[in-house]
């Protein structure tokens, strides 16, 4: 597996404990950050192409609320990081590999019933995240998560909703969403995986241990899914580390199409 | 998809004290999702703090052909509005 980008601008063996501990931090906030704006930008592709205006609407709105929470960590971030990129450096000048979104957010749309399978089990975590965030030790963070837990509760209500529309729906319905699930199960696996940052933040009272969250996200996710007349798939270990800057093949043509403006145009504003 | 579902008629109370108004229609196939359109389609803007939806079907309208009966009898009533009386200048919110 190679390492992402961003890992080689760590301080180093020479590199002090606050300065190890600021870039543990900055991955951790990149690594939420990225995931809200790849969500965000694959929300984003429904525009106009949604079954009903107000679900296009409703999908929009979504995306919008994700590209803020984007805004708000990739800006903490930019200052973390101290080398002068700020929240659109960070979201249109950096190339995959330095993305350290879940595996989970940058799969493609597919149809309806992949996009809602996929959204309900990132609001699930991100609730779970940001309800844990609220008090963290690090105040920005808290004060962002405040924010953004508003937002990801309506998410979360408008996905569970159409889960359980269409899994309790009709047979085609119910057998896409199955499909669906069956298809993303195994990228959930990343999302409790701790690592060394995860593990670093938890310590320094940061973050919460995934492992809490765990529990308390699959008990929840259990429940819709029953209410959905929906199975859930066996765990897989699963391969891929988004949140490591290791991707699946989709992200790179979702940035070149994100990107495009600010890379053919550099510096260009409306 | 849209054109399956029943209409619902959309109130929006702008805030609290104030009465709820209708701003429009939504398709929804039930109340909740009506509920989630209405809040999507319109409350972007910081347009209200409750909403109320109502099954258009379920609105029982007057008849236009009855308009000159139904309305046209209160016209010539104008004792009926309060213009009649001084109102003291201390009086503020009349």
């Amino acid at each position: 597996m190679s390492a992402p980008a961003s890992a080689d601008r760590s301080a180093g063996p020479a590199g002090s404990d606050a300065q190890r501990s600021t870039e543990a931090l900055l991955r951790y906030v990149l690594r939420l950050g990225d995931t809200s704006l790849v969500l965000g930008q694959r929300l984003g592709e429904w525009v106009g192409h949604a079954p009903a205006l107000e679900e296009d609407l409703g999908l929009a709105n979504l995306a919008l609320d994700l590209v803020g929470q984007a805004r708000l960590l990739l800006g903490y971030a930019g200052e973390l990081e101290g080398r002068g990129r700020d929240e659109d450096a960070l979201a249109f000048l950096r190339d995959s590999p330095e993305f350290l979104n879940l595996t989970l957010a940058e799969q493609p749309n597919g149809d309806f019933a992949n996009t809602i399978v996929r959204q309900f089990l990132l609001d699930a975590w991100q609730v779970e995240i940001y309800s844990a965030l609220v008090s963290s030790t690090d105040t920005r963070l808290g004060a962002i998560a405040a924010k953004a837990l508003k937002e990801s509760r309506y998410h979360h209500r408008f996905s569970s909703g159409w889960l359980i529309r269409l899994g309790d729906g009709t047979d085609e319905s119910h057998r896409r969403v199955q499909d669906a699930l069956d298809s993303l199960w195994r990228l959930t696996d990343e999302l409790f995986a701790a690592d060394e940052v995860d593990e670093q933040m938890a310590a320094a009272g940061i973050a919460p241990r995934l492992s809490e969250l765990h529990a308390r996200w699959s008990a929840h996710v259990d429940q819709v899914l029953r209410e959905a007349t929906l199975q859930r798939p066996a765990n897989v270990k699963y391969q891929w580390h988004g949140k490591r800057g290791v991707h699946s093949e989709h992200l790179g043509h979702m940035l070149a199409e994100m990107q495009y403006l600010q890379r053919t145009y550099p510096g260009a504003q409306w | 998809m849209s054109n399956d579902w029943p209409l619902f008629e959309v109130f929006i109370r702008s805030r609290a004290g104030l009465e709820h108004k209708h701003v429009g229609s939504v398709h929804a196939a039930d109340a909740r999702m009506a509920i989630d359109h209405a809040r999507d389609v319109y409350t972007r803007r910081q347009e209200g703090v409750s909403l109320w939806v109502v099954k258009s079907s379920d609105i029982t309208a007057s008849d236009p052909a009855e308009a000159d009966a139904l309305f046209e009898p209160a016209k010539d009533k104008v004792y009926r509005h309060p213009t009649f009386y001084a109102i003291p200048d201390e009086v503020k919110n009349l």
